[in-house]
């Protein structure tokens, strides 16, 4: 039998533990609300100021002196651009390293280096990456200041995301379905295309659009390798004018992309350019939104149809 | 190693299709002179009806000379007479260039609107301010006047990059980067705007167009010419000859290589007679009429060099800047 001193006692403590819960919990509502209300703060103050800015002629003119006529057009397809060489070339080789790392590679010191290597990788501040391809791409390769050399150079970023994001993901998939494949005879390729591939695209692909996001807002290395700040003109469309264009002619075509042109117009001494800015910020960030979307819907899609 | 050489071919196959591109001019430098040239390029596109694409970098005075020496642009914007260094540079690239000036700019000096007891300010006051040996000492108003009163003495300007920077300090300290390290630096002027709008014992100074769009939140000050006069910045008091010795003039670099070009060509000659309207209209101050045209006469004889010989000067006046024999 407890005496009710006892009784007394226990319930003091419990009382004492809660009140802990309850404190801990507050702080960790307060500490989520900072970032949180933040992102919040500037998003709307952002979208107040900015999206009354939003027109179809916004999205349909050049940059231009008077910021009533001045739109994102040359920016808007400027970023677009880059991120679909972005995408092309990183996608392969992030894929391509991330598997043969997991799959293929022996464990030994060498694999080792290299994986240690990776991770540091991804902690490198983005200006490095840009000085790298400011002496590779622009001068060693010759692409100039063009949209193929943004583009390689922001894969060169996200590469390390990549890699990460799939050997995390082949990672999840259980050791018996490897072992299972091997068991019926399957060569190392035949378990990867049948089975690890798609049983990780789901990882592989929010680890992609996760680092595509990281890009898209990236301003330092672009101005690096020499993004141009007025551009009033779209790289030349395949099979356009006259005599016609390559297809890959807007590769090496000269650019500007979205937080360029935000970062121009936030350094403009009339207040209407502050507007731009504004507008020209909600839609990049409208436009990360909607990839990190894209990534969860896709992610759904995906893993419905995975079935051990 | 084997790779890099694919890729240098890949490379050469993407250059290969890439000649027959339109017409081209590309423009890189002072992101002073940006606007006005950025004007005159959108109105130039209009103009031709986008058979030639112009593209305007930022990369700064320095940055757009180095650019320019290295022959990957056709035109350069320079906010200062190209340095010593920059010329040899050029010269050891075999690049020749025609310098051209295109507007001035008038260095506005300015203090918060609250602060009455400063209407105009001499060039030996502002030394006093801003002179390397004020560091640490001339902390107070009262420091560099004993009838102003004993407040803090805030400083705002440009980063030692710009060169809105290196003329103040060739204007004011007699020497251009010669200045007090101890004061707030920004790189963007909308900083120093906010700087001084927001603090009663501010001083500041940059580019007019910045004054003129933010009149409501700054006074500017007046300041004493060589003759005695105080000056009110504005874009007649620069026409005049009169707001000295703080306006000064901003320059296009065109390399002589690309004058051959037509549409180069084309938009310098479109740049010099437009100029002048489109500079008013983005809050410069054109130059004379006459200046142009002495400069649209240089442009067509290639006098190639520069009128300065790589050393700064503060108080030329453009008329005679045209006619001296450039120096290369």
């Amino acid at each position: 039998m407890l005496k009710a001193a006892d009784l007394d006692a226990i319930r003091a403590i419990i009382t004492r533990a809660k009140r802990w819960d309850l404190f801990f919990s507050m702080l960790g509502i307060l500490s989520l609300m900072v970032g949180v209300l933040t992102f919040t703060v500037l998003f709307v103050d952002m979208a107040i100021q900015g999206v009354p800015r939003l027109s179809y002629e916004f999205f349909t003119s050049f940059p231009s002196r008077r910021a009533e006529n001045a739109g994102i057009l040359s920016a808007w397809v400027g970023t677009i651009l880059v991120m679909l060489v972005t995408a092309l070339s990183a996608v392969p080789l992030g894929v391509a390293a991330g598997v043969y790392l997991e799959e293929y590679a022996p464990k030994n010191w060498v694999t080792d280096i290299i994986e240690i290597n990776i991770s540091n990788l991804a902690g490198i501040p983005s200006i490095v990456y840009g000085l790298l391809a400011l002496g590779l791409f622009v001068y060693y390769f010759g692409f100039g200041q063009s949209i193929l050399s943004a583009g390689l150079t922001l894969a060169l970023l996200i590469l390390p995301v990549i890699i990460v994001a799939t050997r995390e993901s082949i990672r999840a998939i259980p050791q018996s379905i490897h072992e299972g494949s091997y068991a019926c005879g399957a060569t190392t390729w035949q378990t990867v295309s049948d089975h690890i591939l798609p049983y990780s695209s789901a990882g592989i692909l929010t680890g992609v659009i996760i680092g595509m996001a990281r890009a898209i807002g990236e301003t330092a290395p672009i101005i690096t390798i020499g993004a141009l700040t007025f551009i009033a003109f779209l790289p030349t469309a395949p099979f356009a004018g006259d005599p016609p264009a390559g297809l890959f002619d807007w590769i090496l075509a000269p650019f500007t992309v979205m937080p360029i042109q935000m970062f121009n117009w936030t350094s403009r001494p009339e207040a209407a350019f502050t507007v731009n800015a504004a507008a020209a910020g909600f839609v990049l960030v409208f436009m990360t939104l909607a990839m990190n979307g894209l990534a969860i819907y896709l992610r759904y899609q995906l893993r419905k149809n995975i079935k051990w | 190693m084997k790779s890099l050489k694919i890729a240098a071919v890949v490379a050469g196959v993407f250059a290969a299709t890439a000649v027959h591109a339109q017409a081209l001019v590309k423009i890189d430098g002072s992101s002073t002179v940006f606007p006005v040239t950025e004007a005159v390029a959108e109105d130039f596109q209009k103009a031709k009806k986008g058979s030639v694409r112009v593209t305007v970098g930022i990369s700064g005075t320095g940055g757009g000379f180095k650019k320019f020496c290295r022959g990957e642009t056709d035109i350069s914007n320079a906010s200062r007479p190209i340095l010593k260094k920059e010329m040899e540079e050029c010269a050891k690239a075999g690049i020749k260039y025609v310098e051209l000036p295109v507007a001035f700019d008038a260095l506005t000096v300015v203090v918060n609107p609250k602060n009455t007891f400063i209407n105009q300010l001499t060039v030996a006051e502002l030394k006093k301010m801003w002179e390397p040996a004020a560091q640490g000492k001339v902390m107070k108003w009262k420091d560099v006047n004993p009838a102003w009163p004993d407040a803090p003495l805030k400083l705002f300007g440009p980063g030692a990059d710009s060169g809105t920077f290196d003329y103040f300090t060739e204007a004011v300290n007699g020497k251009s980067k010669s200045s007090r390290g101890d004061f707030t630096a920004s790189e963007d002027d909308n900083v120093l705007v906010q700087g001084v709008s927001r603090d009663n014992n501010a001083l500041g100074f940059f580019g007019f167009a910045y004054y003129d769009e933010n009149k409501g939140k700054l006074k500017a000050v007046q300041i004493v010419n060589p003759k005695g006069k105080a000056v009110t910045p504005s874009i007649d008091a620069v026409m005049a000859g009169e707001y000295e010795p703080l306006a000064r003039p901003i320059f296009i670099y065109v390399s002589a290589k690309s004058m051959d070009k037509p549409e180069v060509k084309d938009f310098v000659e479109y740049y010099l007679k437009e100029g002048g309207k489109l500079a008013k209209e983005v809050k410069y101050v054109p130059l004379g009429a006459a200046d142009y045209k002495h400069a649209q006469d240089n442009f067509r004889k290639k006098k190639t060099g520069t009128a300065f010989g790589g050393e700064a000067e503060v108080g030329v006046k453009v008329a005679d800047l045209l006619k001296r024999d450039p120096k290369e």
